[in-house]
């Protein structure tokens, strides 16, 4: 198993397997083919275009064991693409996320559509690690890269009246068989308040482990709230939308006494059909999965000021 | 059938029925029970006890579909008693693996959710007719009593589907198939005590 500790170095300055596997397939095509004159040096470079250039940052949490990148890249919720755990990882490959387009719309000054490669070029990627818990009382720890949401609001000039932020995922049932599988109200939809959007900690995320987004996990570009419930991270975004109103979001939509709007990771609120009390670490081996849920998943000192005042019992 | 295929074929029936035990046993040696293996033993257990005791509700209607499926029910308490083994099983998993043997703990999770209730309910029918599945027990009992006793298998089951329905996420539908086989096989029953009824009506009425 590839278990990985956090280290000085960003993951942009490690080969990543991905890319050494290529290369070894490029060697192996390069003995079979090299003869025949047939060798372009295409193979490598694509293997260098998934890679990242990241920079540290002090909002990354430290000392914390990271999950494989197997199985942050096999063990997915990604319901477009089907609701098992491995469906995303199989299915998801035939989602096209070149060329991509993010429309930010609503209560903004002017209408405005950015390409993946303006995101992505905007403002140095970050190498962020968070704790990722999800609300079926699973956890992961995952070396994202992105940089805070706040960047892309700031540029998107909101105006006054807008209180909340809405994000809304790719919905096409050519590449997407999951569409038909479950009755959520697609396209998927998220939200936050407009303080939460502003906070550093939200990361506007195009990669982990210092390569761009697998499919699965929401390619080209996703949200991540690491003190909510992994599904208000909103995965391959296509709108940003600014509203005055609380929007609709699915899984609220679906199930309210479930899934609240807010949905911070809390262990004194039960989910309905069971304890948050305490989550299974995923990678870990069958008698030492089990580890205390943390309040704001260990992100208090940073966001508990924003429910200042608020029931979370009642807010959850 | 002749006693050399009953032996080879009670051997097969044996070995599918452990086989999601072996296959739980094999993974856990290389440690290789994936990514969440709490959820692999428990799902994998779960649907080992949900599809053997809809396998053994199956055993009835198809015998009557033809006498030549008779044999049939020399395997109908092997494949309950084998439900009822993969149900301990996964009564173990929430024991152990998700509650740690915490008594308080599970009073206050069991008295919360329905679905632990449904799935308690299930294993606790089941307990009985493990308990009365030999030889002795049916000639205690007597034939008739047996036989009512274990209609309790159907309703078993039926708290089994209602907790498989009750942990799936809202709007999952991936309990449909079994829900769907079971439906059948209680509808087969029904119509089959239907038809018996109107033959028993019309031999009393030629009688008379």
């Amino acid at each position: 198993m590839l278990i990985k500790k956090t280290s000085d170095i960003p993951f942009s300055e490690i080969t990543p397997k991905s890319a050494y596997l290529n290369r070894r397939a490029f060697m192996t095509g390069a003995a079979a083919l090299g003869a025949a004159g047939l060798l372009e040096p295409r193979a490598a470079m694509a293997a260098d275009a998934t890679k990242l250039q990241t920079v540290k940052s002090p909002l990354s949490t430290p000392g914390l064991t990271l999950t494989s990148y197997k199985d942050i890249t096999s063990y997915n919720n990604f319901y477009e693409f089907g609701v098992e755990k491995d469906n995303p990882a199989k299915n998801a490959g035939k989602m096209k996320t070149r060329p991509w387009k993010v429309t930010v719309d609503g209560l903004v000054k002017q209408k405005k559509t950015v390409s993946i490669e303006e995101l992505l070029s905007f403002k140095p990627i970050e190498e962020r690690v968070y704790r990722h818990r999800c609300v079926e009382a699973w956890s992961m720890v995952i070396p994202w890269a992105g940089y805070s949401l706040s960047e892309l609001i700031n540029w998107a000039e909101p105006l006054p009246k807008a209180k909340y932020v809405q994000f809304l995922s790719l919905q096409d049932s050519t590449v997407m068989p999951g569409l038909r599988d479950i009755n959520l109200n697609w396209p998927y939809s998220e939200g936050l308040r407009m303080d939460e959007a502003m906070h550093p900690l939200t990361l506007l995320t195009f990669g982990l482990y210092g390569e761009l987004l697998p499919n699965q996990d929401g390619a080209p570009v996703r949200l991540v709230v690491p003190w909510k419930y992994g599904f208000k991270s909103a995965k391959s975004i296509v709108k940003i939308h600014f509203t005055s109103d609380q929007p609709n979001t699915a899984w609220n939509d679906m199930a309210p006494r479930e899934y609240g709007f807010y949905s911070n990771v809390n262990p004194n609120v039960d989910h309905p059909r069971w304890s948050q009390k305490t989550e299974r670490r995923i990678g870990a081996s069958l008698f030492e999965q089990r580890q205390p849920t943390l309040m704001f998943n260990g992100y208090g000192d940073q966001v508990a000021s924003l429910y200042n005042g608020m029931d979370l019992k009642k807010y959850f | 059938m002749n006693k050399r295929t009953v032996v080879a074929l009670k051997v097969a029936v044996w070995l599918v029925c452990l086989s999601p035990l072996a296959l739980l046993v094999f993974h856990g040696f290389r440690n290789d029970l994936g990514p969440d293996p709490t959820a692999t033993v428990t799902h994998a257990t779960g649907f080992a006890t949900l599809r053997l005791l809809v396998i053994s509700l199956a055993i009835t209607p198809l015998r009557r579909l033809s006498p030549r499926l008779g044999w049939l029910i020399r395997f109908r308490r092997l494949l309950g008693l084998f439900a009822f083994f993969y149900g301990c099983l996964h009564l173990l998993t929430y024991l152990w693996l998700y509650s740690g043997f915490n008594v308080a703990a599970m009073i206050d999770d069991i008295g919360k959710r329905r679905y632990i209730m449904a799935g308690m309910a299930a294993w606790l029918l089941l307990l009985p007719l493990a308990a009365t599945s030999t030889n002795w027990s049916i000639r205690k009992l007597g034939g008739k009593r047996w036989q009512v006793l274990h209609r309790l298998a159907y309703v078993s089951a039926i708290s089994g589907v209602i907790h498989y329905w009750w942990i799936v996420k809202s709007g999952v539908r991936t309990p449909i198939t079994i829900t769907l086989v079971l439906a059948v096989l209680l509808l087969a029953r029904i119509a089959w005590l239907a038809r018996q009824r109107i033959s028993r009506q019309a031999d009393v009425v030629t009688a008379g």
